[in-house]
């Protein structure tokens, strides 16, 4: 047990003196670092402007209040249009990623070195990328509209979907496909009645998780060109009509808390 | 397995084969009228998905050409605006991610039933349900409005979105202790602060560290997104790049991102493992 002594009385302490200092070490290794790095950072920062934000963000607000509830009319086919980005984009992602997460699950790989580690490269290389960057790309691509964001937020879904249903399919339990297999079933037999079973509560709760944060990611493709509301949204902006993007926004938050609470309300049910 | 489903309680009759139960919707006509729906309303959204197959056509000769910068990736010729940007981003997501994790301590302390007054409670929730419900890029698209373009804008927005990600799970941490430590130290006559840094903050620092390092990583990932609004970073860089059509740079920034998010993601699990 570390103690310190005072007046010859030896007293509790958490760490022992090297530790402690080890700690302070690591602190100010930090505090060191990052205040480094924000001063690289605002190297070329203007600060004239950032002095500014008070008065700009007060002349924002007074622009953008009231919000101009007119503009809601033009809103609805670009919602609708957000959603079905949304749910055939999360398909999509469906599609693609059970394959992929079959193939990842170490339990169910046709082959471990060759197989796996492919299919964990498709999961890291389509999570580390952000569905907007994937829709600057196809947009680049295959030209602006409502397939380049579909494609966008399939990509984008497959790496979520496949790591959680692959780490659920290493989770089974083995002894129901040994039950299976023990009744001579084929290979595909086995998934269908031993393992899709077990993780189908899962990967329907995957699936609705996924198409709620779609359902977020959807609505700001449009900036890049992508389709949906965010088209709406960046050409108010390009205008700097902030009276009309209050509306979009409120639509937006709108559709976000519907969203969740579906999502909440349906995994609920299903687990 | 067969007797959880309703009708099939009934003993089968023999020379019937067994039929597994349906697995979502155990009632006949409300599954059909469910996944019936659920049909026609795919039929709709397809059928409004205008495609201009022409263009599409046009744009494999240039998806080829990606893919062709993906296989020789060009670091060199753009090497001074892909630094640029890298370093931007990292140091915005240090610093975003240190000034969120302070910040959302008091606020997500505040956030925790179990230690805070109701007053307390009710504002620091609100200012978590603010801070989540918006996306990242919407506050940058505001920020970039109000502190003009750059990686401060940036520093501002992952802060921002730092501050209701931590402070919400933080609460959650600390309405989940073990109440016997925390009310052990108060048996000992303990103020509030003692409570707080003897009771409570030994169990939860080893998952706030570990959710600090999961932070870093996401907001690595979104200072690439959030420079497509101006807010500096390497997403800056690859919108550029997109404009001018040069994959190969494009492909080169996309990979250096994937290897970072790889190299964060290994070494944030390996540390949260030493520290738990």
């Amino acid at each position: 047990m570390p103690v310190s002594h005072l007046a010859d009385r030896p007293i509790w302490t958490r760490r022992t003196t090297r530790q402690q200092f080890a700690a302070y070490a690591g602190w100010l290794a930090l505090v060191a670092l990052t205040i480094f790095a924000f001063q690289v950072m605002t190297r070329d920062t203007i600060w004239f402007f950032v002095q500014d934000a008070p008065r700009q963000a007060g002349d924002l607000l007074d622009r953008a209040w009231p919000p101009r509830w007119s503009y809601l009319d033009r809103l609805w086919a670009p919602l609708w249009d957000t959603l079905n980005i949304a749910t055939l984009g999360t398909l999509l992602g469906i599609l693609i990623a059970v394959p992929v997460a079959f193939l990842a699950a170490r339990n169910t790989t046709p082959s471990l070195a060759f197989a796996r580690p492919i299919a964990l490269l498709i999961i890291v290389a389509s999570r580390s990328i952000n569905s907007l960057i994937w829709a600057l790309l196809l947009v680049a691509i295959i030209g602006p509209g409502l397939l380049a964001g579909i494609i966008a937020i399939g990509l984008r879904s497959i790496g979520f979907i496949g790591k959680l249903l692959y780490e659920a399919i290493e989770e089974i339990d083995e002894s129901q496909v040994e039950a299976v297999k023990a009744t001579g079933a084929r290979g595909s037999q086995v998934i269908d009645y031993a393992i899709v079973p077990q993780i189908l509560p899962t990967f329907a709760g995957i699936s609705v998780f996924r198409w709620d944060i779609n359902i977020r990611e959807s609505a700001v493709l449009g900036l890049v060109g992508a389709g949906g509301i965010g088209v709406q949204l960046n050409s108010s902006l390009a205008r700097l009509a902030w009276s009309e993007v209050t509306v979009i926004f409120i639509v937006i938050l709108a559709t976000v808390v519907v969203s969740e609470w579906v999502s909440a309300k349906v995994r609920g049910a299903i687990i | 397995m067969s007797a959880s489903a309703p009708g099939a309680s009934a003993p089968a009759a023999r020379g019937r084969r067994w039929k597994r139960p349906p697995i979502f919707i155990q009632r006949g006509w409300l599954r059909l009228v469910v996944y019936g729906g659920f049909v026609l309303y795919l039929a709709l959204a397809i059928s409004t998905v205008e495609v201009n197959w022409s263009r599409v056509a046009e744009g494999m000769e240039r998806g080829w050409r990606f893919v062709q910068g993906f296989l020789t990736p060009d670091f060199t010729s753009r090497s001074t605006d892909i630094v640029k940007g890298f370093v931007e981003s990292l140091t915005m997501t240090l610093t975003s991610t240190v000034a969120g994790v302070i910040l959302s301590i008091p606020i997500g302390v505040g956030a925790a039933r179990n230690i805070a007054p109701l007053p307390v409670y009710a504002v620091c929730r609100a200012i978590v349900a603010v801070s989540r419900s918006f996306q990242e890029i919407i506050i940058a698209i505001l920020f970039v409005a109000m502190f003009g373009f750059g990686p401060f804008a940036g520093f501002l927005t992952l802060t921002f979105a730092t501050i209701g990600f931590m402070a919400k799970l933080l609460a959650e941490d600390i309405e989940d202790i073990d109440e016997g430590q925390a009310e052990a130290m108060r048996a000992t006559g303990a103020s509030w602060w003692q409570v707080l840094n003897w009771g409570i903050q030994p169990q939860v620092l080893p998952r706030l560290v570990g959710l600090s390092m999961y932070r870093l990583d996401i907001n690595f990932r979104e200072s690439a997104v959030i420079g497509i609004v101006g807010a500096g970073g390497i997403g800056a860089t690859l919108n550029v790049a997109m404009d001018r059509y040069e994959y190969d740079t494009a492909a080169a920034v996309l990979l250096l991102i994937i290897l970072i998010v790889m190299a964060a993601e290994y070494s944030s699990s390996w540390l949260r493992k030493r520290i738990q």
